[in-house]
């Protein structure tokens, strides 16, 4: 596969043919999500040209690319969180599980598709209320504890909050801040989890924290992670697309995105030679 | 040192010596106020005075308790009309409006603020007074409302925007829709501020007399329901100080001290919540 | 796959049935028009009170026209009334005020501002906040006690001594009048010069001071000469703003002007006031025409605060404009 000259670039998943054999990545992958042909604007300025992208089910897909490449913008369409920007305008169309995300109600979808912020931002309550707060939105089935405690567990926060879990968040470290949000979103059991940069407000060691929880969520939610970081991207993420001033030039399997790029333009960024 | 050097310094020294006398000046004059309540009404504040109502002309003892009431009356209405459209009037600005309607309401707002007090008064008099042909506590309520509305509605809206966009979007990525936010998340987060907006608001008001001369007017005795003319705490500071009788001036300072005291109190304790932050910690 | 385009939803129903979660949708359309009206409400209100003024005060306009304004006779007998001795009575007091509470407001601030250290400049500023919390009615209060009965055993006839030849000292004094008016009211509005004046004199960039005594000025030169200048727009500002709650005061002035309508030169007159006019006489009006008057001074107010509010306002953003601009060079 090659990257053309045009500005479009459509890209579709082949498995791998070089990997080592597990037989995770020799089974056939679901598309849990597909960005179509999507172009995006901020009022008159277009930041997102011609993306073709599908996300694989309980898979880690990252962004990666250099600032202002429109990876923070491509992810925010995947959960409609650019509509509260008032003159972004989305053309094309953005399904999950082949159903329009455009066409649903956004207030449903978001509850499927759950994001996690750049800089933790709980709320102004405790720490049980912040990840009861999608379930008492939403309704859960399990009762209100229950269902906290096991998000926390999800989040590998329990054991250290178990015994505070009516103390304010804001009493928490940074990093479990962060994963108290990453709780708080999985509380409403989400399809799909959104991450913008989760760990770049973080110190080394939460963000090992972060990485390792990232990659045993799998098995829970499919997960597409927007990071600045490529060792990062190479350490947690199966899939790797790599955006360039608003396209998509390049997305396969991490490997062989990292090892072998097909893109002059990936090696470039890859090999530290801008960005 | 030249001469010339020797004499700005003087007069550097000197103006600027000048300038702390002035700020002693006039922070002095607050305790000069309060000091003088206290000495001529600290004896007169007792339990007669809470609990009297006002002696016939001339008669010495007596309290002012229908005022003390009266002025709870009014101020309570007041909350009830200004404080709603002022806090749904601000979570519009902060949260709905664009830009154009917007400045409108805030030129509206600022322009009610600056109208005085009296005029606000005649307002009421023109609005509630003249339909129902009689003074009231609803009048005097009406046009104290009116002062409080500004004051709420600015402060409201700039402690909503201050509530970072993180903390919406966070709601908002979880499912919740835009008034959810606005009453789980937003108001939470902004409620210190929200409340000393009230609160000084309030003790603006608790202070007013001008608006009140023409629309609750007075009454002697008790003032049964919200139609009727009523007396208040700064009407009757004002009746008692400008008539002849040593008796009602002594009363009069007496409510100036209660007045008064009841107002800082409500200032010092707003600026205090105030202080200890209004803005959501970051870690 | 069909493309489509979707644009910020703007309240337009959503192709679908009307379940649970599209009602809820409606939901933030409904919070919407509620705030809305309660925003709209205060505009509303606003201009309902400059309509009811207009209105409340038709026959004298119609009656007197401009000449409302000029005409200095009062009298509710005869039917005849002109706004002159009250507009002369709030202007001379509330320039006055001015003249006291201007240099000692400024003086307080350059103080607080410039030379006091940050806690002890809060902290004064915190008892300069609960000064201007006073009411109108308790600083009435002291000037019928304390303020009156010392203007007229010392300070007056001490003025008469020294300054009698001045048509502005001269005629009986008894302790009431334009003079003691202003007084008081310059101890009202103190405390909001201070605190605007202050602000913008916090604001004007560190540079500007630092330029000024790095070339060898004094505090008091590089503060005179340098940031004084720089924040000259923002403190007139903060004149003005005091200026229109002179003239809206009602309480105080009342309690101590001795509520006659005279145009005097002489300051130991008594006066009155726009304000005073209306809190004491408003109740008593007999007839439409008296009422009405009363109600059309209050419109003259009305218009004069608003006039300088609009102005001070101004004033006050340009230099806050002109700072940000500036600390950027």
């Amino acid at each position: 596969m090659h990257a053309s000259a045009r500005p479009a670039v459509s890209v579709k998943i082949t498995p791998p043919v070089t990997t080592p054999s597990s037989r995770e990545a020799q089974a056939p992958l679901v598309m849990r999500m597909t960005v179509d042909k999507v172009n995006f604007f901020y009022g008159p300025k277009q930041v997102l040209f011609d993306i073709d992208l599908n996300i694989a089910a309980s898979k880690v897909t990252s962004l990666i690319g250099p600032s202002g490449c429109g990876k923070s913008t491509l992810l925010r369409t995947l959960n409609r969180m650019h509509e509260t920007v008032r003159s972004s305008r989305l053309e094309g169309q953005i399904l999950i599980d082949n159903q329009n995300i455009l066409a649903e109600d956004v207030t449903a979808l978001r509850r499927r598709v759950g994001m996690v912020f750049q800089r933790p931002n709980p709320f102004p309550k405790s720490i049980f209320e912040n990840v009861a707060y999608g379930l008492r939105i939403n309704g859960t089935k399990l009762s209100m504890s229950d269902a906290v405690e096991k998000s926390l567990r999800h989040a590998a926060l329990w054991d250290e909050v178990k015994d505070q879990l009516h103390k304010s968040a804001y009493e928490l470290s940074g990093g479990q801040q962060q994963r108290l949000c990453i709780a708080r979103a999985l509380a409403v059991e989400p399809e799909v989890l959104l991450l913008d940069e989760p760990c770049s407000a973080l110190d080394p060691i939460s963000t090992a924290k972060i990485e390792e929880l990232l990659v045993q969520l799998r098995d829970l939610c499919t997960i597409v992670i927007v990071t600045h970081n490529m060792q990062q991207a190479a350490r947690v993420s199966d899939f790797t697309a790599f955006l360039l001033t608003g396209q998509l030039i390049e997305f396969s399997p991490t490997p062989q995105l990292f090892t072998t790029p097909s893109d002059a333009r990936t090696e470039a960024y890859i090999t530290g030679r801008f960005g | 040192m030249s001469n010339r050097l020797r004499w700005r310094k003087f007069v550097s020294h000197f103006m600027l010596t000048l300038t702390g006398i002035c700020t002693f000046v006039a922070v002095a004059v607050l305790f000069f106020i309060l000091g003088y309540l206290v000495y001529h009404g600290g004896t007169s504040v007792n339990w007669n005075f809470f609990t009297k109502l006002p002696a016939p002309v001339g008669e010495a003892g007596g309290g002012m308790a229908n005022a003390i009431v009266g002025s709870g009356k009014l101020l309570l209405l007041a909350c009830l009309f200004g404080v709603p459209i002022g806090f749904f009037g601000a979570i519009y600005l902060a949260e709905f409006s664009g830009g154009t309607i917007a400045f409108i309401v805030r030129y509206a707002a600022d322009l009610l603020n600056g109208v005085p007090s009296i005029v606000i008064g005649i307002f009421a008099y023109s609005l509630v007074v003249l339909p129902f042909k009689h003074f009231s506590t609803l009048a005097g309520g009406v046009a104290l409302g009116l002062m409080m509305i500004p004051i709420t509605l600015r402060s409201t809206e700039e402690f909503l925007r201050a509530v970072p966009k993180s903390l919406r979007e966070g709601a908002m990525a979880l499912g919740a829709s835009k008034w959810r936010t606005i009453a789980s998340v937003v108001v939470p987060a902004a409620y210190r501020g929200i409340l000393t907006a009230v609160l000084l608001a309030f003790a603006r008001v608790a202070g007013e007399t001008a608006p009140l001369l023409f629309t609750a007017f007075g009454n002697r005795f008790w003032s049964p329901g919200w139609t009727q003319p009523t007396s208040s705490l700064p009407v009757m500071i004002f009746t008692y100080a400008i008539a002849p009788y040593e008796d009602w001036h002594r009363q009069a300072w007496a409510a100036g001290l209660v007045l008064l005291g009841l107002i800082l109190v409500i200032n010092i304790v707003a600026r205090v919540i105030l202080s200890r932050g209004v803005a959501v910690p970051r870690t | 796959m069909a493309t489509t385009t979707s644009t910020v939803p703007s309240g337009s129903p959503i192709a679908g049935s009307r379940s649970f979660i599209t009602r809820l949708r409606d939901g933030d359309e409904i919070a919407r028009l509620i705030t809305f009206l309660f925003a709209g409400s205060v505009v509303f209100v606003t201009l309902l009170l400059v309509y009811e003024l207009w209105q409340g005060s038709f026959l004298p306009r119609h009656k007197f026209g401009f000449a409302f304004l000029v005409t200095s006779v009062w009298d509710p007998i005869f039917d005849k009334f002109g706004a002159l001795p009250f507009i002369y009575g709030t202007v001379v007091t509330s320039l006055l005020a001015l003249l006291i509470a201007v240099p000692l407001g400024i003086g307080a601030a350059i103080f607080l501002a410039e030379l006091a250290p940050a806690r002890v400049s809060d902290t004064l500023q915190f008892f300069i906040d609960l000064l201007a919390a006073v009411p109108s009615v308790i600083y009435g209060l002291l000037g019928v006690f304390i303020v009156i009965p010392i203007m007229r055993q010392y300070v007056e006839p001490a003025l008469k001594d020294s300054l009698g030849f001045l048509p502005f000292f001269q005629g009986p004094a008894y302790g009431i009048g334009f003079l003691t008016a202003g007084i008081v009211l310059a101890i009202m509005v103190i405390p909001y010069i201070i605190s605007v004046s202050r602000e913008v004199l916090l604001s004007v960039p560190r540079d500007q001071r630092e330029a000024a005594l790095a070339l060898g000025a004094t505090r008091w030169e590089s503060t005179w000469k340098v940031v004084l200048p720089f924040a000259r727009t923002g403190i007139m500002g903060s004149i003005f703003l005091a200026l229109a709650r002179a003239l809206g005061e009602t309480m105080a002035v009342t309690m101590v002007i001795g509520n006659t309508p005279t145009i005097s030169a002489s300051l130991f007159s008594p006066g009155y006031s726009i304000a005073a006019v209306i809190a004491n006489e408003f109740t008593e009006a007999t007839g439409d025409l008296y009422l009405q008057s009363l109600i059309e001074l209050g419109l003259v107010l009305f218009l004069l605060t608003f006039l300088l509010n609009g102005f001070a306002r101004l004033l006050i953003v340009l230099t806050s404009q002109r700072g940000s601009g500036m600390g950027q060079a």
